[in-house]
């Protein structure tokens, strides 16, 4: 009898191990998934200049745009709270749009390689910082789920595992970017 | 009516479960009935256990490598082709999946495929005539699906499911050439058996081409999970559809890896019960469902 409540206690043991560990690895992919969007951003900063230096010379009557470009991007690089790193994110997206948009008007600037790859790559890079917030929510779908569903919640109640938050786009990125067209 | 692309997911998981449920139930059952014909049923089924345990064995390790130097496939890096590199990169990024081998394969004939028997040794393929004919979002619906296909571990659940319908193949065939040289055994159980032995390749390959038929939706849906975006993937098989370009490279043994089956002549509607793919028709339906706009290509 005795051997069989202890047979009992081991595999509940093992069993609230298993999912302690569960909960420990999911929240680490969501830190980790978190960290990734800033590789992502960076990516874009470095990328920025080498765009407005092959662009700069074609498009010598759009200063206004470029600067817009230069002067975001600045501005998100030197933000420091959340709220504010994505709402400066969001308008140097906005900017680069518009500096698309507008190499459509330059027939010699849209044939030239150089820009051609370097669209390529910020159109990737907008993608893949779309993509790592993406996977970062998933990430922490999967982790709250987990905190919340029964019986891990009760494991995760003892052990203090709390809920993550999703990445909320900024209000100014929600809103449609217009494209002056001059 | 509107299906999430988790649901879609779920049911297609439901579905491939079953199916396996019922090729493991075939291969035990016939284990037992031949045993027991013999009159030993327990023997029976760990034999065929036995069996199809040596068939993967083999299988497990041989099979990987040979299928992109049979397509001809060359590896390439990101500075070969920047935009295909990034896409697959993007969807890496969106799968939390690592890296796999990307390569390029020379055919007029839109198509892709993706090999590896677990993600970190994995490979994406893609033909220059697929490169030529979709756009950026169409491409990466591609790829999607196809990383899919990693994520989802379809390579290896597709060769588990030919290693059984070998080892059943094998059994039965065995049996019925045991039962020529005449020996006794239980007369009913003889009767059952070679019935079951006559038809039970026959059924598990139909039940193979079901469940890889189920894969391929649950990929379709895997791959709007990741992209957020069923209209590129819809538009994208299409165009493949539409493409009439036969691709050289691919055969019987290679065709299930495929998007869109290379081999079956190319109709939206084309389907039957060896069909490793389900009809173009259909797939759209299943995006339409997720909310693509399908009104213009059906």
């Amino acid at each position: 009898m005795f051997w069989i409540i202890l047979l009992v206690l081991v595999l509940l043991a093992m069993y609230v191990i298993m999912i302690y560990n569960g909960l420990v690895t999911l929240r680490a992919q969501v830190k980790n998934a978190w960290s990734q969007i800033d590789v992502q951003l960076k990516r874009r900063y470095d990328l920025i200049p080498n765009l407005v230096e092959a662009v700069k010379g074609y498009m010598g009557y759009e200063q206004e745009t470029l600067q817009k470009v230069i002067q975001a991007r600045a501005e998100a690089m030197k933000a420091s709270s959340m709220a504010t790193r994505a709402e400066k994110e969001g308008m140097l997206t906005e900017a680069l749009k518009s500096l698309f948009a507008l190499t459509e008007n330059y027939p010699d600037l849209k044939a030239n390689q150089n820009v051609l790859q370097l669209q390529e790559e910020l159109t990737s890079t907008e993608n893949k910082v779309a993509f790592s917030r993406q996977f970062y929510n998933d990430s922490v779908m999967s982790y709250n789920i987990k905190c919340e569903t029964f019986p891990s919640n009760i494991i995760a109640g003892i052990f203090n595992f709390l809920k993550e938050e999703f990445f909320q786009a900024a209000e100014g990125d929600r809103a449609v970017p217009k494209v002056s067209l001059r | 009516m509107r299906v999430s692309f988790y649901q879609a997911q779920t049911d297609n998981i439901h579905n491939s479960t079953a199916m396996i449920a019922g090729m493991v139930t075939l291969l035990t059952a016939m284990g037992v009935v031949i045993g027991a014909t013999y009159g030993d049923a327990l023997t029976g089924a760990l034999g065929a256990f036995t069996v199809a345990g040596g068939m993967g064995t083999y299988t497990w390790f041989a099979g990987a490598g040979t299928i992109l130097s049979m397509s001809g496939a060359k590896q390439v890096s990101h500075d070969v082709h920047p935009q295909l590199f990034n896409i697959v990169e993007e969807m890496k990024i969106a799968s939390g999946l690592p890296m796999p081998k990307v390569y390029i394969i020379e055919s007029e004939a839109p198509n892709a495929f993706a090999t590896g028997r677990d993600p970190e040794h994995s490979a994406v393929a893609v033909t220059t005539g697929l490169l030529a004919k979709l756009n950026r979002d169409e491409l990466q619906g591609v790829i999607a699906h196809e990383m899919s296909h990693i994520r989802n571990y379809d390579i290896r659940f597709a060769m588990i499911a030919a290693i059984m319908v070998g080892s059943i193949a094998l059994i039965s065939d065995a049996f019925l050439r045991s039962r020529r040289s005449g020996r006794g055994g239980h007369p009913v159980m003889i009767v059952v058996a070679l019935l079951l032995a006559a038809l039970a390749p026959l059924s598990a390959t139909i039940l193979q081409m079901a469940i890889s038929r189920q894969r391929e939706f649950l990929a379709d849906a895997s791959a709007v999970e990741l992209t957020r975006n069923p209209d590129g993937l819809a538009s994208a098989l299409y165009k493949i559809t539409h493409d009439d370009k036969p691709l050289d490279t691919a055969n019987r043994a290679t065709q299930h890896l495929y998007i869109v089956n290379p081999l079956k002549s190319f109709s939206m509607k084309s389907s039957n019960l060896f069909s490793t793919h389900p009809p173009t028709e259909a797939r759209l339906r299943a995006l339409g469902q997720m909310g693509a706009d399908i009104s213009r290509l059906l």
